[in-house]
């Protein structure tokens, strides 16, 4: 998940508000000329620092709560939880206009009131701040500066650009206006737990999507896969959502023949091995999205050895054929998988078994797992697609796993010696206890003979 | 003691034993310790059964010392040691895990023998006159008995050890007054470290046994000074209506045969629930979710859990903490304060107080480990 991405928007959000800046800002002329209101109809200049651009007077709020218009009200009440306006920024700061004056004056074009920008302006006013890495780096100085860029490259970008489409998405699509919220908040609409849903709200809509013609089942695929899986069953917020493999300010679909850096961001081994396998080469040659190919994109599943070899739920039988080198290098691979997995699995069993008994085995439960490394080092292999590489893998975890079912073994048998050894010191004590016994009545029986003497 | 005036007195009667025993009754003699024994008599009663588990105690304790000393010669008491040693002993070190779980099964047996023979004595009233001291030593031997459990129960070095030991030391930090001091200096420091863990050893392996040895002598001697003692409706019988038995050797072989039983019962559990390891302590990690202490504690435990945050304007696990300081004492201070004992009478009020005290403590004790841990 991004974290610029969202604040590099929330520029826009700041629009309808609360008004400081704009006026400091006039008076305090700290930026150039260029970012201050250029024009009439230009946006607002570039807020100064926070502390010197507090109004005296807030005459947008004021107004805008006292005229008992929703539409005009909302704004004001949502900008409360906004991070603009936490790090000091108000109404004017987007809109423009001077918070000095009472009535329709405030409003004045000459005193830069632009109104609310509509879309491809909102991505000017957002950018005149989000841009500027020497005005950002005095409120995040860990934000990117680069969303406006990033945005021009985007699907969304080039087609506000050169189609003048009016539905794409721009900043204030993605970061509600006026309600904008850091990633890490769990209410931000960019939250990791949430982009989905923001991204869905417009690419799972078929009816928006229909002149398009693109599909509009992404959000629900993704919501089947592991990643989401990861991500909302297990809290892991680092699992991918959307824009980790698309981009977020500049979203795009990956191309075929890089998908396999996308997802190598994660999976590095397996997308290095994969970049150098016979299968990289041919699946750019015929068109095939390299991971995709087998391990699908949205609603990518929890993989198992079952997908290698040939077998009826085996991804490679959709191309390869048992008598092809292709399937018989699948069948090969699968076998090696399969020798470990049962050898690992039989171990740890037995020492599972072991423990359970009370036998302290744990030495060589962590021993074993270096089988369970190579294993997943193994698994890791197949993505280069050659016999050799696999079986390197698989021969160290077995000698490992081999080493581990021996020390099981004798675990086990150190469980029947103990069990055994029990047995025959009860039975040992049990006979002292009746001898003792058998004395005890001896010796009551002479006393009281010998009392009865006396 | 009988007073004897020749040393040798009792040799002529036992010359016949050969040249072996007559050597060594020259030298310590054997012919007085004889007579002791065969004078020594045990008074049968219907309350005679609660007897054997003073004699049960001490022959449990005897296995800890023993199996004690074997754990020494494998434990190394450092925190980057004692949890791999431990692991090795039970691990390769041949019948370690035997020694260990019989060290630490004996030690749960002990304490509960202890606890039996404790109130044995309280609602048999055994405490009176002239036996004050003896109760005395007998409950502070029973509060070394709880520090050995306590300090025992770190040195593993284990996960559970670890955060059972914060806890438990975190107690002592509310003592008012002097609770940070005692905090401090029995974790050596602010936190539970690898000094806590040494300083714990020494007191478990050197300070408490020879506190422990000099009491228990102290005990046994005035057991065997006053002989046993018998309830007042058994006191108040002509003396040819008590019955007794010889201690040496119908009591004794009876006394063997319950720690045969013992130690039947203590191999069984050795086998079937070695005392387990779990993972290493790690000091860093967040404490695993419903850490309890050793059972033994646990109606402490329990009790500070259900006082609420503030009982007036003190603290509540302050007056927790008083409370049960008190209770000691009072639990001490019981020969002085049963003035009806003390004159040979029958003490209502004091065999209620020890019932109540045996019903709050096993019912604590069943409400920490069935009761939700976050109540």
């Amino acid at each position: 998940m991004s974290g610029p991405p969202m604040t590099a928007v929330a520029g826009i959000a700041a629009l309808v508000l609360l008004s400081p800046a704009l006026a400091a800002a006039r008076a305090v002329t700290s930026a150039p000329p260029s970012d201050r209101v250029a024009a009439p109809a230009g946006p607002a200049a570039r807020p100064v620092a926070p502390a010197a651009a507090k109004p005296a007077r807030d005459s947008c709020a004021t107004c805008h709560l006292e005229t008992g218009d929703d539409r005009l009200a909302n704004p004001v009440k949502a900008y409360a939880g906004d991070i603009h306006l936490a790090k000091g920024f108000g109404c004017t700061a987007c809109h423009g206009g001077d918070p000095n004056e009472d009535g329709m004056e405030a409003m004045d074009p000459k005193k830069g009131y632009i109104g609310a920008p509509d879309r491809r302006r909102a991505i000017q006013v957002c950018g005149r701040c989000h841009s500027d890495a020497r005005f950002m780096r005095q409120y995040n100085p860990s934000l990117r500066v680069d969303q406006v860029t990033e945005y021009a490259t985007s699907v969304h970008g080039r087609r506000l650009r050169e189609q003048n489409d009016p539905r794409v998405a721009t900043c204030t699509s993605c970061h509600p206006a006026h309600s904008i919220k850091p990633p890490s908040d769990p209410a931000s609409s960019v939250h990791p737990l949430r982009v989905a849903d923001t991204c869905g709200r417009c690419h799972a809509d078929a009816k928006a999507m229909a002149a398009y013609r693109i599909p509009t089942d992404q959000r629900d695929k993704y919501r089947r896969s592991v990643h989401w899986k990861a991500m909302s069953v297990k809290g892991d917020l680092s699992a991918p959502t959307c824009n980790d493999c698309h981009g977020n300010h500049g979203a795009a679909p990956p191309g075929i023949s890089w998908v396999g850096n996308v997802c190598g961001q994660c999976h590095s081994v397996q997308g290095e091995l994969f970049g150098r396998s016979a299968h990289a080469r041919v699946f750019t040659d015929i068109g095939v999205p390299g991971c995709v190919a087998c391990h699908d994109n949205h609603e990518i599943h929890e993989t198992g050895d079952a997908m290698l070899g040939l077998g009826d739920e085996a991804v490679c039988a959709s191309c390869h054929k048992p008598d092809d080198k292709g399937g018989r290098t699948a069948v090969a691979m699968r076998g090696l998988i399969d020798s470990l997995a049962t050898e690992h699995d039989g171990a740890r069993a037995l020492l599972t078994r072991a423990e359970h008994a009370g036998i302290e085995v744990s030495e060589a439960q962590f021993d074993l797992n270096g089988a369970k490394d190579a294993l997943v080092k193994a698994r890791a292999a197949i993505h280069g697609v050659t016999v050799d590489a696999v079986k390197q893998e698989i021969d160290g975890g077995l000698a490992i796993a081999a080493k581990a079912h021996a020390r099981g073994v004798r675990a086990l048998e150190e469980l029947r010696f103990r069990r055994t050894g029990l047995a025959i010191s009860v039975v040992i004590i049990a006979a002292l206890i009746a001898a003792l016994v058998l004395k005890i009545r001896q010796v009551d029986r002479r006393q009281a003979a010998g009392e009865r003497q006396a | 003691m009988p007073h004897v005036d020749d040393p040798h007195a009792g040799r002529s009667a036992t010359a016949p034993h050969g040249r072996l025993w007559t050597w060594l009754d020259e030298r310590i003699g054997l012919g007085e310790i004889q007579a002791l024994a065969r004078k020594k008599e045990i008074p049968l009663h219907r309350h005679s059964v609660w007897y054997y588990f003073g004699g049960m105690t001490l022959f449990l304790f005897t296995i800890q010392v023993i199996t004690g000393v074997l754990l020494l010669l494998y434990y190394r008491p450092s925190a980057e040691e004692a949890y791999e040693s431990v692991q090795f002993l039970m691990a390769e070190v041949q019948f370690g895990w035997l020694i260990r779980s019989i060290h630490a099964w004996a030690a749960n047996l002990m304490i509960l023998t202890l606890f039996i023979h404790l109130f044995s004595t309280l609602l048999l009233a055994a405490y009176r006159r002239p036996r004050e001291i003896t109760w005395v030593s007998g409950v502070a031997l029973m509060g070394l008995a709880m520090a050995f459990g306590f300090t025992g129960y770190l040195l593993p070095w284990n996960e559970l050890a670890y955060f059972a030991t914060k806890v438990g030391t975190e107690i002592t930090g509310a003592v008012p007054v002097a609770g940070k001091f005692m905090l401090r200096l029995l974790r050596g420091g602010d936190e539970v470290t690898g000094a806590t863990l040494t300083r714990f050893y020494g007191i478990h392996v050197a300070v408490l046994p020879l506190v422990a040895t000099g009491l228990l002598g102290l005990h046994l001697f005035l057991v065997q000074r006053h002989g046993m003692s018998v309830p007042p409706t058994v006191e108040r019988m002509t003396e040819g209506r008590r019955r007794a038995m010889p201690f040496f050797p119908n009591y004794f072989l009876r006394d063997v045969v319950g720690w045969l039983s013992a130690l039947a019962i203590l191999a069984a559990l050795a086998a079937f629930m070695p005392a387990e390891l779990g993972t290493k302590a790690d000091p860093f990690a967040p404490a695993p979710i419903g850490i309890k202490p050793e059972w033994y504690f646990m109606f402490m435990f329990q009790t500070l859990k259900y006082l609420p945050a503030h009982i007036g304007p003190i603290e509540g696990e302050v007056v927790g903490i008083l409370g049960f300081g008190l209770g000691g004492a009072f639990l001490l201070l019981i020969p002085f304060l049963d003035r009806w004992s003390a004159r040979g009478e029958r003490s209502r009020v004091f065999i209620w107080i020890g019932i109540a005290i045996i019903v709050y403590v096993i019912v604590l004790t069943y409400l920490g480990y069935t009761a939700s841990p976050t109540q």
